[in-house]
C-alpha cells in the first residue's frame, strides 16, 4: 500500500491499529464518530478490543482497567464528551496510567456546535480536571502529522506514565488527504508487560493500581515527584515547527488547523515583500517554551508576533509567557466553529504592522 | 489435631479500617474463603469502590485497581476485555453501585461483562458519615433524611437485583444478608456461585449483601444486625433470582 486517502479520523483510527493499540472504548460524538466506527469492524480483525461504551464515563474508566492491565488502551471524542472524562482523566494521571486520549474538538461552550474549535485549548494542556496534574498534548495539523502523532503517543504515554492527548478538531477529522502508513504494520504484541501491570499476583507481591494518598505527607510526596517528572517532560519533548523564521520580522503563532491555514498567510504576506514567519508548538503541553524565547533573545529580528486561534485567545497566554514581554504579542481569534480564511488573518496583520 | 477453621490465604493479617462489628469485614472474609477454594488468588483481579470498602485492598492478597466512585464495573470491563482468563470482579456499596454508578452497572450486566459484582447494601452512605443511599428504607433516619426517608419525596429504596432480573444477560442474581451465622453460611454459597459462574465462563453474576453499618445506623452490632432483619428483609427479599 503506498499512499491512500483517507478521512482524518479513519485515518488515526487506521493508525491506532497499527500503533498497536489494544483496547479502544467510546461513547459515539460528532465530528469524531468514524474513528470508533471504523476501530468496532477493523481492530477485532486485528486482534484488539472495541467496545462502545455506555457514556463518556464508562469509556474513559474502561480505559482505566485496560491501562491497569497492562494494555493500550484509548479513548477518542469530543467537547462535552471530553468533560465528562475529566474526572477519569485526572485519575489516570493519579495512577500514572498510560494511555491516549483523541479529542476532536468543537465549538463550545456547552452542547456549542459540532464545527471545528480549539477552544479547548486551556482544558487540555492546564489539567482539565481536579487536582495538579498535566497530559502531554500532541497537535496535529495535517492527517499525515495526526498518523504521525499516533504512533508517538503510546511510547510516550508508556515512557512517562501520562495519558497523552491528540489535540485535532472537527477539520482534521472529516476532512480527506493522502496518508502514508508504509513501513507501519501492526506488530504482534511485542510489547512486555509493564512491571506493575494487573495481571493476577502469580508468584509475586500483589499489584495495585490507585490514586488515594491518604497517609501523612505521602501524596505531598507523590506530587512532588510529579513535578519532577513534568521538568523532565519539559526538557526533553517539546517540539514546534519554524516556517520561514531566519529572516522573519515578524511571525504567526497557531496551532492544528490553524496552524495550517496560518501557512497560507506566510505565503500572501512573503508575495507582498512582509517577511512572516509561523511558530506552530506541535507539542501544546509540554509547550515550547525555550524554543520561542530563543526566537526574541538579543540580536534577533523578529519585531511582533501574532497568535491566531479559533478561540478566544487562549494558547497565546502561553506564547506570553514564552516571550516574557519582550516583543508585543497580539491576538486573532475566531470563535465559535468558524474557520478563519487567510485573507482575514492577513487583514489582521495589516492592521497590527501598520 | 484437625484444623477446622483458619484464616484464609487470601486474606492479610493486618488489623482492617472497619468499625468494629461492620459487615464489611465478614464479607471481606467469604469473599477470600472462596478465592482459596477455587485456588483462583493468582489469577484474580478485584476492583474496590468509593466507600468505606476503598481500602480492600489492604486486606484482600490478590492485585487490585482502585475505581472512582461507581464506575467500578467500567473498570472491571476494561480489566476483563483485556485479560479475557483471569477473574475478576468488584466491591462496591449502595451509594457507588446504584446511584452514582447506576448506568456502569446496568450496562455492565446487560452487556454480560464476564465479571462478579459484590454489592454491599448497608442502605446508608458509610463513608461519608450517614446520608440517605438509594437503599435508604422507608422512614429510616439518615443525616440528609433526618426525619426519616419519605417515599413520597425520595422515592422507595431501589431493588437492585429485581431491576437487573429484568436484564436478559446476567448469569446469576441473588440476595443475601449477614446478620446471623445461618444467612453468612448462604452468602458464602451464593458469593461461591457467583464466581463459579465467572469461572465457568458465564457471565455477569452480582450478589447483593445486606450488611450493617453500626457506625451510621448508631446501634451496637448485635442490636444492627437483628435490625436488618427486622426492617431491611422486608424490602429487600432474600434468594437467587437468576441462576
Ligand atoms: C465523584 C464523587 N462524588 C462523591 C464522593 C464522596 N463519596 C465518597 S464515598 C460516598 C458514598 C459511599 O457510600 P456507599 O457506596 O454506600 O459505600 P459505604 O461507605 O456505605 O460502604 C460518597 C458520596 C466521591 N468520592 N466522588
Ligand atoms: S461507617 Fe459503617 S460501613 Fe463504614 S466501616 Fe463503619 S460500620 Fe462499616
Ligand atoms: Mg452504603
Amino acid at each position: 500500500m503506498g499512499k491512500v486517502l483517507m478521512k482524518g479520523n479513519e485515518a488515526l483510527a487506521e493508525a491506532a491499529i497499527r500503533a498497536g493499540v489494544d483496547g479502544f472504548f467510546a461513547y459515539p460524538i460528532t465530528p469524531q464518530n468514524e474513528v470508533g466506527e471504523y476501530l468496532s469492524l477493523h481492530l477485532p480483525e486485528a486482534g484488539g478490543v472495541f467496545v462502545q461504551a455506555e457514556s463518556e464515563l464508562g469509556a474513559i474508566n474502561m480505559v482505566f482497567g485496560a491501562a491497569a492491565a497492562g494494555k493500550r488502551a484509548m479513548t477518542s471524542s469530543s467537547g462535552p464528551g471530553i468533560s465528562l472524562k475529566q474526572e477519569g482523566i485526572s485519575t489516570l494521571a493519579g495512577a500514572e496510567m498510560p494511555c491516549v486520549i483523541v479529542n476532536m474538538t468543537r465549538g463550545g461552550p456547552g452542547l456549542g456546535n459540532i464545527a471545528p474549535a480549539q477552544s479547548d485549548y486551556f482544558q487540555a494542556t492546564k489539567g482539565g480536571g481536579h487536582g495538579d496534574y498535566h497530559c502531554i498534548v500532541l497537535a496535529p495539523s495535517t492527517i499525515q502529522e495526526l498518523v504521525d502523532f499516533m504512533f508517538e503517543a503510546f511510547p510516550l504515554a508508556e515512557k512517562w506514565r501520562l495519558p497523552v492527548m491528540i489535540l485535532g478538531d472537527g477539520a482534521l477529522g472529516q476532512m480527506m488527504e493522502p496518508v502514508d502508513f508504509r513501513g507501519r504494520e501492526r506488530l504482534a504484541d511485542s510489547r512486555k508487560q509493564p512491571e506493575w501491570a494487573l495481571t493476577g499476583a502469580k508468584g509475586r507481591k500483589p499489584h495495585l493500581v490507585k490514586s488515594l494518598f491518604l497517609h501523612g505527607d505521602d501524596l505531598y510526596h507523590f506530587n512532588l515527584r510529579q513535578q519532577e517528572k513534568w521538568e523532565k517532560i519539559q526538557a526533553e519533548e517539546p517540539k514546534l515547527e519554524l516556517v520561514a523564521m531566519e529572516d522573519a520580522d515578524y511571525a504567526i503563532a497557531a496551532f492544528g488547523s490553524m496552524g495550517r491555514i496560518a501557512g497560507s498567510v506566510i505565503d500572501l504576506a512573503r508575495a507582498e515583500g512582509i517577511k512572516l514567519g509561523l511558530i506552530r508548538p506541535l507539542t501544546l503541553w509540554p509547550f515550547p517554551n525555550k524554543a520561542i524565547a530563543e526566537l526574541v533573545g538579543d540580536g534577533t529580528l523578529l519585531q511582533r508576533i501574532l497568535t491566531v486561534e479559533m478561540n478566544l485567545g487562549q494558547m497565546v497566554e502561553d506564547v506570553r509567557l514564552a516571550v516574557n514581554g519582550k516583543i508585543p504579542v497580539d491576538f486573532f481569534g475566531s470563535p465559535g466553529g468558524r474557520v478563519p480564511m487567510p485573507e482575514e488573518v492577513l487583514a489582521e496583520l495589516h492592521k497590527i504592522i501598520g | 489435631m484437625a484444623i477446622v477453621a483458619q484464616k484464609p490465604e487470601s486474606l492479610l493479617d493486618v488489623t482492617t479500617h472497619y468499625c468494629p462489628g461492620c459487615g464489611h469485614g465478614v464479607v471481606h472474609r467469604l469473599v477470600a474463603e472462596v478465592i482459596d477454594e477455587f485456588g483462583i488468588r493468582e489469577t484474580t483481579i478485584g476492583v474496590s469502590p468509593v466507600g468505606c470498602s476503598i481500602l480492600a485492598y489492604n486486606y484482600l492478597d490478590i492485585d487490585f485497581a482502585e475505581a472512582i466512585h461507581g464506575r467500578a464495573p467500567a473498570i472491571a470491563t476494561g480489566i476483563k476485555r483485556m485479560h479475557p482468563d483471569k477473574i475478576v470482579f468488584t466491591y462496591q456499596g449502595d451509594g457507588d453501585l446504584i446511584s452514582i454508578g447506576g448506568n456502569e452497572i446496568l450496562h455492565a450486566a446487560n452487556r454480560g461483562e464476564k465479571i462478579t459484582v459484590i454489592f454491599i447494601n448497608n442502605a446508608i452512605y458509610g463513608m461519608t458519615g450517614g446520608q440517605m443511599a438509594p437503599t435508604t428504607i422507608p422512614g429510616q433516619k439518615t443525616t440528609t433524611t433526618p426525619l426519616g426517608r419519605s417515599v413520597e419525596r425520595e422515592g422507595p429504596p431501589i431493588r437492585v437485583v429485581e431491576l437487573l432480573n429484568t436484564l436478559q444477560a446476567p448469569s446469576f442474581l441473588a440476595r443475601v444478608s449477614t446478620h446471623d451465622a445461618k444467612n453468612i453460611m448462604k452468602a458464602k454459597k451464593a458469593i461461591r456461585k457467583a464466581f463459579q459462574m465467572q469461572i465457568e465462563g458465564k457471565g455477569f453474576s452480582l450478589v447483593e449483601v445486606l450488611s450493617n453499618c453500626t457506625t451510621n445506623w448508631k446501634l451496637e452490632p448485635a442490636t444492627a444486625n437483628r435490625w436488618i432483619a427486622e426492617n431491611m428483609l422486608e424490602f429487600f427479599p432474600l434468594g437467587t433470582v437468576r441462576e
